[in-house]
């Protein structure tokens, strides 16, 4: 599916829940419980996204031109909100990861993740999964 | 219950911040370990040191530089008193307790610190009086040495006292826990210290905002404190040492203010405390602690004191009916703080749900990060307290961490 598409899904999912952030979070954690744990010889150093508080791990493949993304965390909302990452950037080319404007992230109301103070917040997963991206599509 | 004779109602009406809401809720502060609010009487003095009074100090004959000189000066003798220092040459005002403990591991470092020598540190301090010491004994090849922290959250008195032994250089070591709350037995640790003729220094950043602090009764070498935890401004600090340390201490940063005259062959320096504050200071900084301190004084540190005590012993109830949640840090004396482990949960998940509620916590290692290790741990919820904090703040805070626990189960 592309980004465009579960972007759109994502929005309807959280427009359904209206402006309750307590139904919004409980949305968030269960994306993360949905998504499959890494193994703990997946859960390395090097995969980290630094940040000082909770822990988050993130790895990439790159499969007939397409970038695969799974992720973990010792947290459970920082886990809920790489699930949702992942899930809307998994499977893409290179090319519409590292173009991809993710306006999401501001509709469905995840702003105060967005400080770079956040310990693991959205924007350094954004970055990593871009910078990952990246790192493909010059292999192409 | 007791409840304490002050009126919090009537304290908190003079905190306007504690009138705003978060998320739509009332502010419930329980961060105070990392900076406390600031009161009307703080607030009133540094503004009107900018509309009526701004001049720089020590060196104008004018009108304005006299008045702010005399004003700023006012404010060493009221930290004198407040720590019931002998003289007001024996205080310095820094930019805060890290500034503080800088300017003696570097002092103390260049000049009277053996090479090889040893420094004692404990395994519950901040980070601020680690990493001094780490760097100065790094330079000088010599070496920390470590009082362990017990289960309960003591310091280990067995290990310090045969630590002791080792001739150490210099004990470097925390009044208060900002993790743990616990009060350490300073007297008797600065009288075994000196047995040895071994000076101390006291990071007393979390103790100041929460008890009487006597420098001449505990007998400190050198005692720290940053303002902002004490309901003043932040960038300003203290660092007392009795005169005989100050006066064996080499220059820190030099230049303007630290002269008594310059030519290019020979600099005499002036007398203390002036010699160790280069620069022109943070002068509403300085009138801003004061502020607070005669704030604090007007309420009465006993007063203070024994609120939070109350507030501190009922959350420590409320807390422990909890199913899931354990107290990391039971030491019989504690001051200032309650941290929690809750089972299952990661403190920055329980942070962001509480934080949605209005409610105001620390999570992660709190600039701990031995102790941490030393419990095996990656952080914890920490609930810090101001005399500001009321009994149904707590009744909030569990409740929000029953939906923490609801939310993440």
């Amino acid at each position: 599916m592309s980004i465009a598409a579960t972007e759109k899904d994502l929005l309807d999912e959280f427009e359904l829940l209206g402006n309750d952030w307590e139904a919004r979070y409980e949305h968030i954690i269960s994306m993360g419980k949905d998504m499959p744990p890494l193994r703990d010889e997946e859960k390395k150093e090097e995969f980290l996204i630094k940040g000082c508080q909770s822990r988050v791990w993130l790895l990439s493949e790159f499969r007939n031109g397409k970038v695969f993304f799974k992720a973990d965390s010792d947290a459970a909302i920082p886990k809920g909100i790489v699930a949702m990452m992942v899930r809307l950037l998994s499977g893409n080319t290179p090319d519409e990861i590292v173009n991809a404007p993710l306006n999401v992230v501001n509709s469905i109301g995840l702003k105060e993740h967005l400080s770079p103070t956040r310990a693991n917040g959205l924007v350094s997963m954004i970055k990593q999964m871009k910078l990952d991206a990246l790192a493909y599509k010059a292999k192409v | 219950m007791i409840r304490s004779a002050l009126d919090i109602g009537r304290i908190r009406a003079q905190f306007p911040i504690l009138q705003r809401t978060v998320n739509a809720k009332p502010l419930v502060y329980f961060d105070s370990g990392a900076t406390s609010q600031k009161p009307d009487a703080v607030i009133n003095a540094m503004n009107e040191y900018y509309r009526l009074r701004n001049a720089n100090i020590h060196r104008g004959v004018h009108t304005l530089s006299q008045e702010i000189t005399a004003l700023y000066e006012s404010a060493r003798d009221t930290v004198r008193d407040h720590l019931n220092a002998t003289n007001s040459r024996e205080i310095i005002f820094t930019a805060g307790t890290t500034a503080s403990v800088n300017m003696v591991a570097d002092t103390f470092g260049k000049e009277i610190f053996p090479s090889g020598g040893s420094v004692v540190v404990s395994e519950m301090e901040h980070h601020s009086n680690i990493l001094p010491w780490q760097k100065m004994v790094k330079e000088k090849k010599g070496k920390l040495l470590v009082i362990p922290v017990t289960e309960r959250g003591e310091m280990d008195m067995n290990v310090y006292e045969q630590l002791l032994e080792k001739s150490p250089s210099f004990v470097a070591v925390t009044h208060v826990s900002n993790t743990l709350g616990t009060v350490n037995p300073l007297k008797e640790m600065i009288r075994m210290a000196h047995a040895k003729n071994i000076p101390v220094l006291v990071d007393g950043a979390q103790a100041v905002p929460h008890m009487k602090v006597d420098v001449r009764d505990l007998d400190a070498d050198f005692y720290c404190f940053s303002a902002h935890k004490a309901y003043g401004p932040t960038g300003v600090g203290v660092l007392y040492g009795k005169e005989a340390w100050l006066e064996k201490l080499p220059n820190y940063q030099v230049g303007g203010g630290t002269i008594k005259t310059v030519s290019f062959e020979r600099t005499e320096y002036a007398e203390l405390p002036l010699r160790f504050e280069a620069g022109t200071p943070n002068i509403e900084g300085g009138i801003g602690m004061k502020a607070a301190l005669d704030w604090m004084n007007g309420i009465g540190c006993m007063a203070i004191e024994a609120h939070e005590q109350e507030l501190m012993e009922y959350a420590t109830q409320q807390l422990e009916k909890l199913p899931g949640i354990r107290i990391l840090g039971n030491a019989p004396q504690k001051a200032g703080v309650i941290s929690l482990i809750m089972e299952g949960i990661h403190p920055y998940d329980a942070g962001m749900i509480l934080d949605k509620l209005g409610i105001a916590v620390r999570t992660g290692h709190h600039c701990t990060q031995p102790l941490m290790s030393r419990f095996g741990i990656q952080g914890t919820v920490r609930i810090s307290f101001g005399v500001y904090n009321t009994f149904s703040e707590v009744d909030a805070l569990v409740e929000g961490l029953g939906k923490v626990q609801k939310m993440l189960s």
